[in-house]
């Protein structure tokens, strides 16, 4: 198991977001984490990565405990993330966006008398390349097309080449075409080096296409957990999230 | 001390907390609504003062005439609140917070020039208040009877100020807008007429305020000043934008203020600085302020991106030029080129900070003034001879960087502002009041180079290396990995903090840095002047460094050097020709950030 995590709770006032959720992941495996707006989604990937702290519970990484550290000592050991409202460096180009990424890895982020020009070059422009913005690379990231930014994200995310990445809502706004576009590259990564990856996503084809696994959240519980065949012919999944959300 | 004593001073305490809560009270409503941290809301009050003293002798109602004329100069103040947010801030709600805030500076310059042209530089003492003269016995001391009318006057406000919130449709909306600005636009509310009358009813409170503190108080130039610096100590101790949070914290620091000058006179100025640090260190948000207030601000930095570098060539042919005709030049303009590389430094070390860190610091002469008297303290009191005085001066800064930033850097934009201002002034204060180590209010005199390298050219040449290779020493920072780093943590602090970067580090070796050049400004400042004065440290200088950054072009460290030339020679110009430099200044200001919000560089890249 790559990722364990036991009895997570957070509550904002009376609102319980995270409820009790224990899961585990295997290293390697595709999983959708799926539930209606205001499951604990998101709450839930901020507390996997440290943004933010959880009431009580645990998250371990392998055979390390990463609950409590803050988010750049988790993303050092492998945790990568993107946002649900895309977030990348505005004024830097999308090369350098990808490359402070790169530089942060090297160990090179406090490096203060040399330019950082050329540094990492090679590698950022993999990443580019990978997820087809080499084209785009010396615009301003704040200038970018939806879409583009949301593959940015990806090329950030996967700089550090993570063993776990989690996605939050990565396809969303984009364009059909981009969409199963973008979740074969992530797919075709996983398979490629052994990724995990854990992400969310309200469009279903897009779920029961690429999940391996999926975990069914609602009001910060766990209520399902399967293969796709299994989650769809859930009678519980099909009340509280089919029926609402489709 | 006796009871009676204590009791009187505590009133007296009260007293001046009531009209404290009444600007504090305008300016936490503005910032509430329209977010705009309104500088001038000291100058508003001080134009009322100035104004009820003329209605009052003019207005002829007899006993009448000082309420009427209060009362009118509130209004007239509320109406150039009017003239201001419609003519002015409307422009700049959608720029950075930095912008908003020299906009409201320059006021504050432009509205202090003009009360010095209308009323003189002269300390006027204002009528006393007819029917409210005189003092009444309090446990067998005398306190005077108007003070006491005050302290009632201020409950009324806050209660009459309660009720437009709490029972009207216009308080609704007030606190709805104070809470979620998006809200209001839900509502279906007219934005713009919103903040347009807050801003009015915001001013008419600071107009208020000055009035009534016509009979306490002579009337001076600088009551802008200090009263905006309580103001804001005030509305951040209490929460920007809670208005009963001003009360309450109006209250505290009137009543510490009070005690202050009985317990330790002459370390008054400083303590309450020291309140709003530990409140800022303790509870960011102050005390009935709302966290969520820190978040939504992620940067203050600017949001074009950045420019292209300065061609090289031209660098280099500058370079010569400065090498090649000082020795042509007359003395003074040599010691006015050494000013200008001096600043020049300075705004290129606040330009890091700023520019590339989004961290916009109110308090970076703290590292000028610690790197000045770095420089003479070493000298004259560790016996340094003065080029090893001049190299400790810069990690003389550094280290009180280091103490300062380790405070600061966790906190966001305004806040950030705030107490890095809040430090420099405790800087300001312990330097101006430690009078055995540092001379007070006298300064250290003497701190000359040595004679070999006393002659203008020499000392320009020594100046240049100094200062100029601080500078291009910034510039590569600025484009090395860690440059790069700090401006993504200035685009999106949490994004940067999910690619393993440790953004509070990184903010507060920027914050050393940018503290160890600031004190070599100031260290080379000070060996050109032969002295150095408390006032180095204070927040003029600061906002001076702001202005040169914003003059060149926020957008590329080249902008700071540039700023900074063009400042010094407009200011040298100026002076020449008219005393009203602040005005002058003010109005550049104003139009610079109305209409060429990205400086000189930016109007150069514009057109090519
Ligand atoms: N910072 C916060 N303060 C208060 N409540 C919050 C905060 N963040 C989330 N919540 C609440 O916690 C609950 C879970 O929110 P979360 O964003 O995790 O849901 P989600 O499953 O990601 O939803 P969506 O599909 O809409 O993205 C919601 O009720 C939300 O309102
Ligand atoms: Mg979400």
């Amino acid at each position: 198991m790559i990722l364990r995590v036991r009895d997570l709770r957070k509550a904002f006032g009376g609102v319980h977001a995270v409820d009790g959720v224990s899961l585990e992941l295997p290293r390697g495996e595709i999983r959708a984490l799926i539930g209606p707006n205001g499951a604990g989604k998101t709450t839930l990937f901020n507390i996997l990565t440290g943004q933010l702290a959880a009431d009580s519970g645990e998250v371990w990484l392998g055979a390390a405990r990463i609950s409590g550290l803050p988010p750049h000592a988790i993303w050092r050991r492998g945790v990568s993330r993107t946002f649900q409202i895309t977030a990348t460096f505005g004024t830097l180009s999308v090369f350098e966006n990808v490359q402070v990424a790169r530089l942060s890895e090297a160990r090179r982020s406090l490096t203060l008398w040399r330019q950082a020009g050329g540094l990492e070059r090679d590698r950022s422009q993999a990443l580019l390349a990978f997820v087809g913005l080499t084209d785009q690379a010396a615009r301003p990231a704040g200038t970018l097309a939806y879409g583009d930014l949301k593959k940015l994200e990806l090329a950030i995310a996967l700089a550090n080449d993570p063993a776990l990445l989690l996605l939050d809502e990565p396809t969303a706004g984009m364009a059909p075409a981009e969409r199963s576009d973008l979740m074969r590259l992530i797919v075709s990564i996983s398979r490629e080096r052994g990724l995990t990856v854990l992400f969310t996503e309200h469009d279903m084809d897009v779920v029961w296409s690429v999940a391996e696994r999926i975990l069914v959240l609602h009001q910060g519980r766990v209520i399902a957990e399967g293969t796709p065949a299994e989650v769809r012919a859930n009678a519980t999944v099909q009340q509280v999230y089919l029926g609402e959300g489709g | 001390m006796s009871a009676s004593l204590l009791l009187v001073q505590l009133l007296s305490g009260l007293a001046h907390a009531m009209v404290l809560f009444l600007i504090a009270s305008g300016l936490a409503l503005i910032f509430g609504v329209t977010r705009i941290v309104n500088f001038a809301h000291g100058s508003f009050y001080m134009l009322a003062a100035y104004l009820t003293y003329s209605l009052a002798q003019r207005l002829p109602l007899g006993a009448a005439s000082f309420y009427a004329a209060g009362l009118l100069a509130a209004l007239l103040v509320g109406l150039l609140g009017l003239c201001v947010e419609v003519g002015l801030l409307r422009r700049v709600y959608q720029a950075p917070e930095l912008y908003q805030l020299l906009l409201t500076f320059a006021l504050v310059l432009v509205i202090a020039d003009g009360v010095r042209v209308v009323w003189g530089t002269e300390n006027l003492t204002g009528p006393e208040a007819p029917g409210l003269g005189g003092a009444v016995p309090i446990a067998g001391q005398l306190f005077p009877t108007y003070d006491l009318a005050l302290i009632v006057l201020g409950p009324a406000v806050a209660l009459a100020l309660w009720a437009l919130f709490y029972r009207t449709r216009y308080g609704i909306l007030i606190r709805a807008a104070t809470l979620d600005r998006e809200m209001v636009a839900v509502l279906g509310v007219d934005q713009a007429r919103l903040f347009t009358s807050v801003f009015v009813l915001g001013s008419f409170l600071a107009g208020l305020a000055g009035a009534l503190q016509v009979p306490r108080q002579a009337l001076t130039n600088v009551m802008d000043t200090t009263i905006i610096t309580e103001a804001f100590v005030v509305v951040v101790v209490g929460g920007m934008g809670s208005v009963f949070g001003a009360l309450l914290s109006a209250a505290l620091i009137g009543v510490i203020d009070a005690f202050g000058v009985l317990a330790l006179p002459r370390a008054s100025l400083v303590l309450i600085f020291v309140v709003m640090a530990v409140v800022l260190i303790v509870r960011p948000w102050g005390l009935l302020g709302r966290p969520a207030a820190l978040e939504g601000a992620e940067s203050a930095g600017p949001v074009t991106p950045e420019g292209a570098a300065v061609p090289r060539p031209w660098l280099w042919a500058l370079l010569a030029a400065l090498i090649v005709i000082p020795p042509l030049l007359p003395s003074f303009l040599v010691w006015l080129l050494v000013e200008v590389l001096a600043f020049s430094l300075f705004a290129a070390s606040l330009h890091l900070l700023m520019g590339a860190g989004g961290m916009v610091s109110f308090g970076h002469a703290a590292a000028f003034g610690l790197g000045g008297y770095g420089a003479a303290l070493l000298m004259q009191q560790a016996g340094a001879p003065m080029p090893l005085a001049f190299a400790g001066a810069p990690i003389v800064a550094a280290a009180g960087a280091a103490v300062i930033g380790f405070f600061c850097v966790r906190l966001s934009s305004i806040y950030f502002a705030m107490l890095t201002l809040a430090f420099a002034q405790i800087a300001y204060a312990i330097v101006h009041q430690w009078y055995d180590l540092t001379g007070g209010d006298n300064g250290l005199l003497g701190v000359w180079p040595p004679p070999w390298l006393a002659s203008p050219v020499r000392f320009f040449y020594l100046a240049l290396a100094a200062c100029g290779g601080g500078i291009a020493l910034l510039s590569l920072i600025e484009r090395a990995p860690f440059g790069l780093t700090l401006r993504a943590t200035r685009d999106h602090a949490r994004r940067a903090e999910a690619i393993g970067v440790n953004v509070r580090r990184h903010r507060l070796v920027a914050f050393v840095l940018a503290g160890f050049f600031g004190g070599l400004a100031g260290a080379t400042f000070v060996y050109l002047k032969g002295s150095v004065f408390p006032e180095y440290l204070t927040a003029p200088l600061s906002i001076q460094a702001l202005v040169m950054v914003l003059l060149g072009g926020v957008q590329s460290v080249a902008g700071a050097p540039l700023g900074a030339a063009v400042y010094k020679l407009l200011d040298t110009l100026v002076t020449r020709y008219t005393g009203y430099w602040q005005a002058v200044l003010g109005g550049i200001l104003i139009i610079l950030v109305v209409a060429f919000p990205r400086g000189i560089l930016g109007v150069v890249r514009d057109r090519r």
